[in-house]
């Protein structure tokens, strides 16, 4: 109860803040909250499974390019194209576990960069359609959702922070059952796990499937809210991101993919109007991370004061 | 009545025969111990029954259905359970959440069980800790607790006494027995005394090979065990 109750304040501060900030930074926020939502897939995957995936750009991608080739291909609005992406990145992720979850370790890191790496050479093949790296835009008429124009500022937040509140529900709820304590057994110690009767592969699957399901509705999400699709979401760099973000906020925690992503985001928004080397800025923040709070910042929270915190 | 009938196990690593040719039948309700000196394959040999490795060649019936083939979780499904011999905890989870998640696959109330469980080793006040902190002989109890949560009808205990002072394992005698009211129990042990108090029926494997098999008496008295084992 207490969680639940710690989680509806949060989002109804973020709701809050949504609406009273100024246009710029209820953007930022809208943008936040979307890679917060592929966070939090991550996380799942990563966080409570034990998974270190180096491959979700390929996930985000695949809902990315549901949502926008349906839009531009078969003039699907946003609601549909939501759906096509969470069901892209889900089958894009049950296809790679399928394959990828016979190894473990590195080679897991390996593999899955493997199959995102395909993933963007094909998006970079298929030039004539997806444009590579130059992108497209998406007609400006898809882009709503009922009566809803997602272009404009309050429904984008309002979009954004609905989507981020059922993801993080969502995941809320999966980690407190009873297979989301099989899922922190299995990155424990999965033999031991096996031993009481549970199937890893299974369990890994289905966190990996569930977490590409995110992954992919955000890159959905993305493509509506922001009215862009390119191959830089599809690239290395977009599998990167979203472990950067859980490290920082806390892997293994409920909020730890938000408080990652938002500071992140802040952290190159304001180093880049400092310096032109902002990503020395995120490199120091990272550097004092690893030294001074090794299990992020909402890891280290939980474990100095608030121990109920999931 | 047969529990568990094996016949024929075999697995070598490389060039080793770990296990050869072993037959094992398990009766309902006995207290079986496997002994044997180091290396003679009994690790082998239950995690070829558990599931943790595969045999090259044999069967094994439990409960007349053949199981050789099966995954290790699939036999814990079935009511197979294995405690590690060295002890496989979940450190950072703590004592009642470790217990916890045996129990939710077993029991319709998942705390109840567990604190059942817990109460049969005697671990029941340390729950809340993390089950890393426990002392080393608690944590042996913590693994044969997650065993018993599973509500086995095998339960197969791995060198349980290993490392224990000679004071636990008295206590350990008596939780077997009692274990052994609802399970049947093979016991991987080396302690003789454990052994020829607890055992119903023994077998005594020699360099992967079945040496010979039976009551506490008929091993003590076998010439063959005696050359090879016992030593005495």
């Amino acid at each position: 109860m207490k969680t639940w109750g710690a989680h509806l304040a949060v989002l109804a501060g973020l709701l809050a803040l949504g609406l009273t900030l100024p246009a710029y930074h209820a953007t930022n926020l809208a943008r936040i909250l979307v890679l917060a939502v592929f966070a939090t897939g991550y996380n799942l995957a990563f966080g409570y499974t034990g998974l270190l995936s180096l491959g979700h750009a390929l996930f985000f991608a695949a809902g990315l390019y549901a949502a926008a080739l349906g839009a531009t291909l078969a003039a699907l609005p946003a609601g549909p194209g939501l759906v096509a992406g969470l069901a892209a990145g889900a089958a894009a992720a049950f296809l790679t576990g399928l394959l990828a979850l016979r190894t473990s370790g590195v080679a897991f890191m390996i593999v899955t960069l493997m199959f995102a790496q395909a993933g963007y050479l094909t998006v970079l093949y298929f030039g004539a359609v997806t444009r590579g790296d130059e992108g497209f835009v998406l007609p400006a008429a898809l882009r709503t959702l009922g009566s809803l124009n997602l272009a404009a500022d309050t429904p984008r937040f309002l979009a954004a922070f609905a989507l981020f509140a059922a993801a993080l529900l969502a995941t809320l709820a999966l980690t407190g059952s009873a297979t989301g304590r099989v899922l922190v057994a299995i990155r424990e110690n999965p033999e031991r796990t096996r031993m009481l009767g549970y199937d890893p592969f299974r369990h890994r699957l289905l966190a990996l499937t569930a977490s590409g399901a995110l992954s992919g509705l955000a890159g959905a999400a993305y493509a509506h809210l922001f009215g862009y699709a390119g191959a830089t979401f599809a690239s290395i760099q977009y599998s990167i991101l979203p472990l950067l973000w859980v490290l920082l906020g806390g892997a293994g925690t409920s909020l730890g993919p938000l408080v990652g992503t938002a500071l992140m985001f802040y952290l190159v928004d304001l180093g880049s109007s400092a310096t032109s080397s902002h990503l020395l800025v995120v490199g120091i923040a990272l550097l004092a991370l690893v030294l001074f709070a090794p299990r992020g910042i909402v890891g280290t929270l939980r474990d100095r004061a608030l121990p109920w915190l999931p | 009545m047969t529990l568990l009938e094996a016949r024929g196990l075999t697995r070598r690593f490389g060039g080793l025969l770990a296990v050869d040719r072993v037959d094992l039948d398990l009766a309902s309700g006995e207290v079986h111990a496997l002994i044997g000196p180091n290396g003679a394959g009994k690790t082998t040999l239950v995690s070829l029954l558990s599931g943790r490795l595969l045999p090259e060649a044999g069967t094994i019936r439990f409960e007349g259905r053949d199981i050789a083939r099966l995954p290790a979780h699939a036999r814990v499904r079935l009511g197979i359970a294995y405690t590690f011999q060295i002890t496989a905890i979940f450190p950072r989870l703590s004592v009642f959440d470790n217990v916890a998640l045996a129990a939710q696959r077993t029991a319709a109330d998942r705390a109840a069980a567990t604190h059942a469980a817990l109460a049969r080793v005697g671990l029941d006040t340390h729950s809340d800790r993390p089950a890393g902190t426990l002392a080393y002989g608690h944590q042996r109890l913590l693994e044969v607790a997650m065993g018993l949560a599973l509500r086995p009808k095998l339960l197969i205990l791995d060198e349980p006494t290993q490392g224990l002072a000679l004071s636990e394992i008295a206590a350990f005698k008596t939780l077997v027995e009692s274990i052994a009211e609802t399970a049947t129990v093979l016991l991987i042990e080396h302690d003789m005394d454990v052994v020829m108090d607890l055992a119903d029926q023994i077998t005594v494997l020699d360099a992967g090979r079945r040496l010979a098999t039976g009551t506490p008496a008929q091993v003590r008295a076998d010439p063959a065990v005696q050359a090879a084992y016992l030593g005495a």
